[in-house]
């Protein structure tokens, strides 16, 4: 996908080039250039709008293949684009999971064909997720995968998850983690702790993230491997993160709109629309969260947009699956609970949704440097609107921001110089 | 009043109404104020005491009431709990009376369906007419519930029983000591409401106490069994002597099941201590009470 496209007259920030101007931006056949635009481009005005590098969500489940009825490729993508995102990156946990490099290359394909974003998948850690046998990581990454994760199903044995790290590092590529404690956290609904008692709801204990922050922190010092904490959310978690960027070693971390929006407060009507692991957190964690993310401990924003169709979010809490989608209210919820209640600037905010998670992969992308693809979200900061999920482009509807009223958002989405949203 | 969900969203004004209806319905007789109307039953989970309860206390008001129980039911052949509870709604009963395993379950029903719905018990949660009827027991007896010193001992975590207790008991001025191991005693539940302590130990518990309220040992709801039978009714089972520790006019409360030389002794529940059975009885009044409110 590839096209020119003059942006005209927005506030340009470019985190990556500390520019922050009025000006335009010029894609020549899908990559920013310096020339000068010639007649009868393709040009959007972008007047009073923030004008800054494509979006990149690098923790996304598009359910495909597999669980269609939940999500496809394409509608993932699309409902990306509509939340300003250029790039998805989708976790490993399909059916068949993509831990080889045939699974690998047909969402690389299905992807070119019907994605309107960039997809990069994302390869398991072990072959079925089951947490024993490694996958085939090498191959993968041959066939187009950035990053491993057993996302979700997190690996227990400390063993494996050394010698993962170890195939990583040879193969320069980040281990993601979804730090969980399969035996702490067992049977458990939300986080532990004051609301849980009072609801009758078992517990997910901080602690179950907490163990397996500071178990795979030092295994990464062990074995010099990249290791990012997938959408962390306890406090301890984070100032373990903040702990091991202070001795040098190589570890990152993401957090979600949702753990820094809202608390497990909100679990008080039962709704299972605020069910995902890990849990939303107490106000503690939360404040930890936003502080992580103020002082640079937090990298990424990242969604984990878990699509699941209506019909397994309607019955009991406790057998309702984990997980909500995202990607359409994180631009929108980042502004509100970061930036207006200035906690950061618009420019910290765009870092988290590119040079961040551009940094994490080692992609090229996350700016708008001359000769980089021409990937570009522009967003506005004053407009009032409100997400109506009936109307979203995901094939699911399990988000608890159903009429929430946001001020500013996404205005447009430019992959690679061709508009491919805007509102 | 639109369905009785728990005891902590439940005004205090209108806990006092039910507790004076109960009363009243505590002498023998029948009542035709729900005459032609009906209620459903739904048990998702076993339980022959509360249901038979309830349908004793909605045919002494008159009422044509229904009972189904999972097993048996279309919720066995993997209907969802929205459809059931659906297709029960289209017969149009007055009210829904609702037995589930999962905490919240009939919230979220309550949600989405225009019937009331009355808790019966669910999951780990709230069982609201269990404290109602306790506490028309305990002022059967005590004049009042404020400045009480009530105990409750047992798998405090696990217990619907206990913390719909504690919401009525502290909302009127009891003081509720909680008691049980450490892993079935977590630290939050101080946060319940106010007036409420924590002890480890029974006989601590039990110093003082007006109302010794004993809990069933549920086994099914742990997910592993952190004491052996035998070591907890060395620690936390009520025997004879421990009632000395109590105030000389305390009584002793279980919501049953009771089981014998598990929670509690057999020479207890068979003292003249034990309020065991006046529970069972005063829970049709106070049922009947919660019916007339809801249905009437």
């Amino acid at each position: 996908m590839s096209g020119d496209l003059l942006i005209r007259g927005g506030r340009v920030v470019d985190p990556a080039s500390g520019r922050d101007e009025v000006g335009d931006l010029f894609i020549r056949a899908g990559r920013f250039s310096i020339d000068a635009a010639p007649e009868g481009c393709p040009v959007f005005e972008a007047h009073g709008k923030i004008v800054a590098p494509g979006f990149i969500d690098m923790h996304v489940h598009l359910r495909e293949p597999g669980f269609e009825h939940a999500e496809t490729i394409e509608t993932g993508s699309r409902a990306a684009a509509a939340g300003g995102f250029t790039t998805i990156c989708c976790m490993p946990n399909t059916m068949p999971v993509n831990d080889n490099a045939t699974v690998t290359s047909y969402i690389v394909e299905r992807a070119r064909k019907l994605a309107v974003t960039n997809v990069f998948p994302i390869g398991a850690i072990t072959k079925g997720s089951n947490g024993e046998e490694l996958a085939a990581i090498g191959l993968m990454k041959e066939a187009g995968i950035v990053a491993i994760s057993d996302d979700g199903r997190p690996v227990m044995n400390a063993r494996v998850m050394r010698r993962a790290m170890e195939f990583a590092r040879s193969f320069d590529l980040p281990v993601i983690d979804h730090c969980e404690d399969l035996n702490l956290s067992a049977g458990g609904d939300m986080h532990e702790g004051v609301n849980s008692t009072r609801l009758g709801l078992r517990g997910i204990p901080s602690s179950s993230e907490d163990v397996m922050v500071a178990r795979d922190i030092l295994l990464a010092e062990l074995t010099g491997a990249r290791f990012h904490v997938a959408h962390i959310s306890a406090k301890h978690s984070v100032a373990m993160v903040a702990f091991a960027k202070s001795r040098g070693l190589n570890v990152s971390c993401e957090t979600t709109p949702h753990h820094f929006a809202i608390t497990d407060a909100e679990l008080l009507t039962y709704d299972s629309n605020y069910k995902m692991k890990p849990p939303l957190r107490a106000q503690g964690d939360v404040e930890a969260v936003i502080e992580g993310i103020v002082s640079g401990a937090i990298d990424v924003i990242a969604t984990d947009h878990a699509p699941h169709p209506g019909s397994e979010k309607m019955q009991e809490f406790e057998k309702c699956p984990f997980g909500i989608t995202g990607l359409e209210t994180a631009v929108g919820l980042s502004l509100q609970k970061l930036v207006h209640t200035g906690h950061i600037s618009v420019t910290r905010m765009i870092e988290l949704f590119t040079t961040g998670p551009a940094r994490v992969l080692r992609l090229d992308r996350g700016t708008l440097s001359r000769g980089a693809p021409g990937d570009v979200t522009i967003f506005d900061t004053e407009t009032k609107w409100s997400y109506e999920v009936a109307r979203s482009e995901s094939k699911s509807r399990n988000s608890p921001f159903d009429g929430y009223e946001f001020v500013g958002g996404p205005a447009a989405t430019v992959v690679g110089g061709i508009i491919v949203w805007q509102r | 009043m639109n369905g009785l969900l728990g005891i902590e969203t439940l005004e205090r004004s209108e806990i006092e109404a039910i507790l004076a209806r109960a009363r009243h319905f505590q002498a023998p007789g029948r009542y035709e104020t729900l005459r032609g109307k009906m209620v459903v039953n739904l048990f998702f989970e076993a339980s022959t005491r509360t249901r038979t309860s309830f349908e004793i206390a909605a045919k002494r008001l008159g009422a044509d009431s229904v009972s189904i129980t999972a097993s048996g039911s279309s919720v066995s052949k993997g209907e969802s709990l929205v459809d059931t509870l659906n297709t029960l709604a289209a017969m149009k009963p007055q009210a829904i009376v609702m037995r589930h395993a999962a905490s919240g379950a009939p919230h979220f029903l309550a949600r989405h369906l225009p019937i009331p719905i009355i808790n019966a018990g669910d999951g780990l949660h709230e069982h609201p007419t269990q404290a109602l009827l306790d506490a028309l027991t305990i002022l059967g007896r005590k004049p009042a519930l404020e400045g009480l010193r009530v105990a409750i001992i047992g798998d405090i975590a696990h217990s619907r029983v206990a913390r719909s207790n504690v919401h009525l008991l502290s909302r009127f001025g009891a003081e509720v000591v909680l008691c049980g191991p450490a892993s079935l005693l977590p630290s939050e539940l101080l946060s319940l409401a106010p007036g409420i302590r924590l002890t480890y130990d029974m006989r601590e518990a039990i110093s003082g106490a007006d109302v010794v309220m004993m809990l069933r040992v549920q086994l099914e709801r742990q997910h592993e069994v952190a004491m052996s039978a035998g070591e907890y009714f060395q620690f936390y089972g009520l025997r004879l002597e421990h009632l000395a520790l109590a105030k000389p006019d305390a009584i002793v409360m279980h919501p049953g099941p009771i089981n014998r030389g598990r929670e509690l002794s057999s020479e207890v529940a068979d003292s003249q201590r034990s309020v065991i059975l006046n529970q069972v009885e005063n829970g049709i009044a106070v049922r009947m009470a919660v019916l007339e409110r809801v249905m009437g």
